[in-house]
């Protein structure tokens, strides 16, 4: 146990500087340009930071999960759209990690991953599917030489264009339900991506996430044997909610970070004199703190949870319902604390060029509600709690 | 428990909404696999603690017990058991 609370904190201590000495001297720049923060990328590879979780026998680097989520919030505090990038590609790391199995070809893929550090990008949302994970229209497809092909039409895909493999959900088989799904891994390079959108947004812009039309050739054991279902639950929703919470926490904190140091100094300014700002800042220090305290103990609950037999309380709908009281509480709470803070800095928040602007970090808040509509999980949840007895 | 699964696929046949219908499947087939939503589902739920006057615990409110005609009536075989 000793031993992995060094390999986090040394982990930690990496990520830490690269997230202000690279993310946060770029971030900017990806911001305005809405262009890759491959800086930032790159120092995380060379970190060795994209196989952190990948246990060491498969030559990762053995960190937590706590750490990897912990990373997400440095990341987030300084670069938005390269914690994102880092928290998606964890995201697909923690579920093959989770559901490997043991099948050869899976474990030999995550040894190319630590060796190569290579990126993964993920394309589980389709066009026509109304935003349901849980549903897919494209399918693996039986074609020459035993081999399998997919085309998905893809309204967004995360630094598609930046990315060595690619994780997609699709139906098991031509005939099979929409419901009836499995996640495949390609390369890039056996992938075509059709470029099908732009991505000029308000916020996460670098993220390069445009919609493609992606084609891929695969061989049938790059298909996951676990059912898409089971790995959603168990793995999928819960982890990408805590880890996208880690950086709209981390995002919170930094506009937070830029209102204490406008009171400090307004207070040095005049020492002596009540700060009227200091005491709306206090309201919003409450509010990051019930934020923080959900994200955590969000985090708690799926360690706890993940450690049980079978991660039998995963696959319940209280489960369901735990982790996306997480997602609806978080993406709401981070962009109204930025909001808070640019009313308790006043214009100096509001320009772009000010030490104290919080523009970027409300923008990029913003995109929060939207990575799975709010509105779509409401509607899940308003389901769930007639009949899950304990929320 | 013959009577018990006659019961369950008569709530499943108005509440699952099941594109080929549940006469279709056998008492072990994939519900979800057959094409019941997550909405469909918890209209079936909910017409089940009605109908066998029971309360599933949230500890079998999950898929593996929810997706066949079998798995939800050992469910229910167990509650009734618990409250004999």
């Amino acid at each position: 146990m000793t031993i992995t609370i060094d390999k986090d904190q040394a982990f930690l201590t990496t990520i830490r500087s690269i997230a202000k000495d690279i993310a946060a001297t770029y971030a900017a720049e990806v911001d305005r340009d809405a262009r890759f923060p491959r800086e930032a990328v790159d120092a995380l590879r060379e970190a060795r930071a994209l196989s952190a979780l990948i246990p060491e026998e498969l030559d990762g680097g053995g960190v937590s999960f706590e750490a990897i989520a912990q990373a997400c919030y440095e990341l987030g505090r300084r670069c938005s759209a390269t914690a994102m990038v880092f928290a998606m590609h964890q995201i697909q790391v923690a579920t093959i990690v989770r559901h490997v199995d043991d099948a050869p070809w899976f474990e030999s893929y995550l040894t190319a991953v630590a060796r190569e550090q290579r990126l993964i990008a993920s394309v589980t949302s389709e066009i026509g599917t109304g935003g349901d994970m849980g549903r897919s229209i494209a399918a693996a497809t039986p074609a020459e030489d035993g081999l399998l092909t997919l085309e998905k039409q893809a309204p967004t895909v995360s630094y598609g264009g930046h990315c060595d493999d690619l994780f997609t959900t699709v139906r098991r088989h031509p005939e099979a339900d929409a419901g009836d799904q499995v996640i495949v891994l390609h390369h890039a390079h056996e992938t075509n991506l059709e470029p099908a959108g732009t991505w000029d947004t308000i916020g996460m812009r670098g993220t390069c996430s445009p919609g493609f039309v992606v084609r891929a050739t695969f061989r049938p054991e790059q298909v996951l044997a676990a059912p898409f279902s089971t790995v959603m639950n168990e793995s999928v929703v819960p982890v990408s909610h805590i880890l996208w919470s880690f950086v709209w926490l981390g995002i919170a904190t930094e506009a937070f970070e830029r209102g204490r140091a406008f009171v400090r100094a307004a207070g040095r300014r005049k020492p002596g004199e009540p700060v009227p700002a200091a005491h709306s800042l206090s309201r919003v220090m409450s509010e990051l703190t019930m934020l923080r305290a959900e994200v955590h103990s969000a985090l708690a609950d799926f360690e706890a949870w993940s450690e049980e037999p079978g991660r039998e309380r995963l696959g319940t709908m209280g489960s369901v319902l735990r982790f996306n009281n997480l997602k609806l509480a978080a993406s709401e709470q981070a962009p109204r604390i930025c909001t808070a803070v640019l009313e308790v800095i006043g214009i100096m928040a509001y320009k772009n060029d000010s030490p104290f602007g919080v523009g970027r970090q409300l923008r990029d808040a913003l995109s929060a509600r939207l990575m799975v509509a709010n509105e779509r999980i409401h509607s899940v949840d308003a389901g769930l709690l007639m009949i899950a007895k304990e929320v | 428990m013959e009577d018990l699964r006659t019961e369950v696929r008569e709530v499943l046949r108005v509440h699952a909404r099941i594109p080929n219908g549940i006469d279709m499947l056998d008492d072990n087939a994939n519900l979800f696999e057959a094409g019941m939503s997550s909405h469909a589902t918890v209209s079936v739920m909910l017409a089940l603690e009605d109908a066998f006057d029971i309360e599933f615990p949230d500890s079998m409110l999950k898929r593996s017990v929810l997706e066949s005609v079998m798995g939800i009536s050992l469910a229910i075989g167990d509650l009734q058991a618990q409250a004999a």
